[in-house]
């Protein structure tokens, strides 16, 4: 078994996201520990890119402040070789398809399996274009995630057979960022999902609040959290640690 | 699995979120591209309302001033709304409307594609949101209110660079939050399958035309069709028909902005190089990590880090040549037309003229040009005049 699917064994996974270099890389570090040691069961690394298209306006400007801080994908790499020298939690990359295309595919797979790296998210490869880059993901022991979103409907099945490490369920249309209410049906798509594979599912977009959290790990294996954290770490910057780290706490404990 | 490839270029490279929607996109045109009704309802569109066929007017004095090959102009700029982009926009308004859809997005540059769609949005009596970056709103403020006249609502993205690429991915994320009742009319041929499929067809008219047009003027083929190129629907349309007559030379002008040598440029395949974005695997300005770079042009229109991935197919067999033409060659060109023949283009069809006025030399009288006159340059008197150093204001 994986080291993510490890991470849902016998408990519900609460998942944060962070953007790499968001104030800056040092932090970057010091948020990985904080929220492995509040109780996060997998950390997923935002690549910064430009032009990040599924993102809402919270996430796109923490990419822009990662960027024009000086973040490097190599930079970025260099970090993990850090992190890996101290914590053995589940890590995930979410980037986009030309930050890893750009790179290299292969240079980039290979990279990730020698800095310890789990599993790669990539928001605009969908089922129909994944093959590219899941051959070489396969290779090299990486769990390409795949999404489902509400308007997957019979998609579903096709994409949960394929899927490794666990399926991605996107909560909402629209964007990433935080929403007082989710309305699709989490409990349908997680059934739909486990009908075509026994694989873990956690629900991402739009959730904040611990009562969300709760309510997703109801029909779900576990939460993913972004917009609400990298909000924390725009206001907070290099002094974000703690206070991310207490919301990190109250999010573990309502998914639980 | 999949779709839509032109040599490795193309795809759909986009969130699951649009998977549906594009496959539904998809299903609908390979239906209603074969359906005579709505194939009919087009053409009386296009030639009643839009006023094509669209001129191939024979430019006697550039002939003479240039003094090589013979150079033709199709005049695009007469269409209704004063550009190519009326061509796509009705076919996918009337597109949008069989699928039951009532309400367009699109995103606009200069302005000409968010005007052509407030046009079709109002004569369909379709809802319509329009896309522009906020930069590009202050320099086509009179564009603006067009679309507004028309019954649109204007959007100024203010994310990224504030121009095209991120009108382009704001389209795209208020697509994905809002899909059911929505179509995107993208406005070039590119994004993820069926887009440059369904934008090339919607602008092969103009190829389709030329030829006729031509062969009655002369009773042969052109030697070099000359096109401006950002993402590059005008010079898809204009080259499509002729893509299997190996004679015949295709030249897209991309936008050089101050130099291929500077960063301040626009030209993708002169500067670019492979990548995924905004759906597609085509070339792309970036840096070495992938990063998409802020490009620049004069021509608002032509002020994108990418072009179609059928272009970029193109490029990589060697049918068609792009070559990169500046800010000033353009302003130029500009100028040349309205003197020579009393033709103002639009900005970015002067990007075409510039390098016409290079080639024509080289060629024999025997020989025909034809350029493809994208769009009238109403809408650029203002920013010229100031590039020139007058103190105008729309």
């Amino acid at each position: 078994m994986s080291r993510i699917q490890e991470a849902f064994q016998g408990k519900k996974a609460f998942i944060p996201f962070i953007t790499c270099g968001d104030p800056d890389l040092e932090t970057t570090e010091q948020l990985v520990y904080a929220m492995e040691k509040e109780g996060a069961a997998i950390i997923e690394l935002g690549i910064p890119f430009s032009d990040p298209t599924a993102e809402g306006p919270v996430i796109q400007a923490a990419n822009l402040r990662a960027l024009s801080g000086g973040v490097t994908t190599d930079k970025v790499f260099e970090t993990v070789e850090k992190i890996r020298k101290n914590s053995r939690i589940p890590l995930v990359f979410m980037t986009y398809a030309n930050v890893v295309f750009s790179y290299g595919t292969e240079r980039f797979v290979k990279r990730m399996k020698e800095t310890g790296m789990d599993g790669l998210i990539l928001p605009d490869v969908p089922f129909e274009e994944k093959e590219e880059f899941d051959s070489v993901c396969r290779e090299y022991g990486i769990e390409l995630i795949s999404l489902i979103a509400p308007t997957s409907h019979e998609r579903i099945r096709m994409i949960a057979e394929k899927a490794s490490g666990f399926v991605y369920c996107v909560s909402s249309l629209g964007v990433t960022g935080t929403r007082s209410e989710i309305t699709t049906d989490i409990g349908e798509m997680v059934r739909l999902v486990k009908e075509a594979k026994d694989i873990p599912c956690a629900v991402g977009f739009g959730i904040s609040t611990p009562e969300q959290a709760a309510e997703m790990c109801r029909h779900a294996d576990g939460v993913i959290v972004g917009s609400a954290i990298v909000k924390l770490c725009g206001a907070h910057e290099r002094d974000c640690v703690p206070y991310v780290a207490e919301y990190v706490r109250s999010m573990a404990e309502a998914a639980k | 699995m999949k779709k839509g490839r032109y040599g490795i270029h193309g795809g759909q490279y986009i969130p699951e979120t649009l998977m549906n929607a594009v496959n539904e996109l998809e299903e609908a045109y390979n239906y209603y591209k074969n359906d005579k009704q709505f194939n009919e309802e087009l053409t009386q569109l296009l030639n009643e309302y839009a006023g094509r066929p669209s001129r191939l007017y024979y430019a006697g004095r550039m002939t003479e001033d240039l003094g090589g090959a013979k150079i033709y102009l199709k005049r695009e700029d007469l269409n209704h709304t004063g550009a190519h982009k009326i061509n796509n926009v009705l076919g996918q308004v009337l597109l949008a409307k069989k699928m039951g859809k009532t309400r367009v997005i699109a995103e606009t540059g200069a302005g000409q594609h968010g005007v052509a769609t407030a046009t079709a949005a109002a004569l369909m009596g379709m809802e319509c949101e329009v896309f522009m970056g906020e930069e590009d709103t202050k320099r086509q403020a009179l564009n603006v209110y067009r679309m507004r006249l028309l019954g649109a609502r204007v959007h100024a993205v203010t994310t990224g660079t504030a121009t095209l690429k991120d009108a382009v991915s704001e389209t795209m994320r208020e697509w994905t939050r809002r899909i059911e009742d929505t179509h995107y009319v993208l406005g070039s041929c590119m994004g993820p399958h069926p887009f440059p499929e369904i934008v090339r067809d919607f602008q092969a008219v103009i190829s389709k035309e030329i030829k006729e047009q031509l062969m009655e003027k002369e009773g042969k083929l052109p030697d070099a069709v000359l096109a401006c190129v950002g993402g590059g629907s005008n010079a898809i349309g204009a080259f499509y028909h002729f893509i299997e007559d190996e004679s015949v030379r295709l030249i897209g002008c991309e936008a050089a902005g101050r130099g291929v040598n500077t960063a301040e440029t626009a030209a993708t395949i002169a500067t670019g190089k492979l990548g995924i974005f905004h759906g597609m695997k085509s070339y792309f300005c970036q840096d070495e990590f992938g990063q998409i770079a802020p490009v620049y042009s004069i021509s608002a229109g032509l002020d994108y880090p990418g072009i179609g991935p059928e272009h970029a197919a193109l490029y990589d067999r060697g049918r068609a040549e792009y070559v990169a033409v500046t800010d000033d060659e353009a302003v130029d060109a500009f100028e040349y037309l309205a003197r020579t023949e009393g033709i103002i283009p639009a900005i970015e069809s002067a990007h075409a003229v510039a390098y016409a006025r290079k080639l024509a030399p080289q060629m024999g009288k025997d020989q025909i040009m034809v350029i493809n006159i994208s769009g009238r340059g109403d809408k650029d008197c203002a920013a010229i005049a100031r590039y020139r150093g007058e103190d105008i204001y729309e």
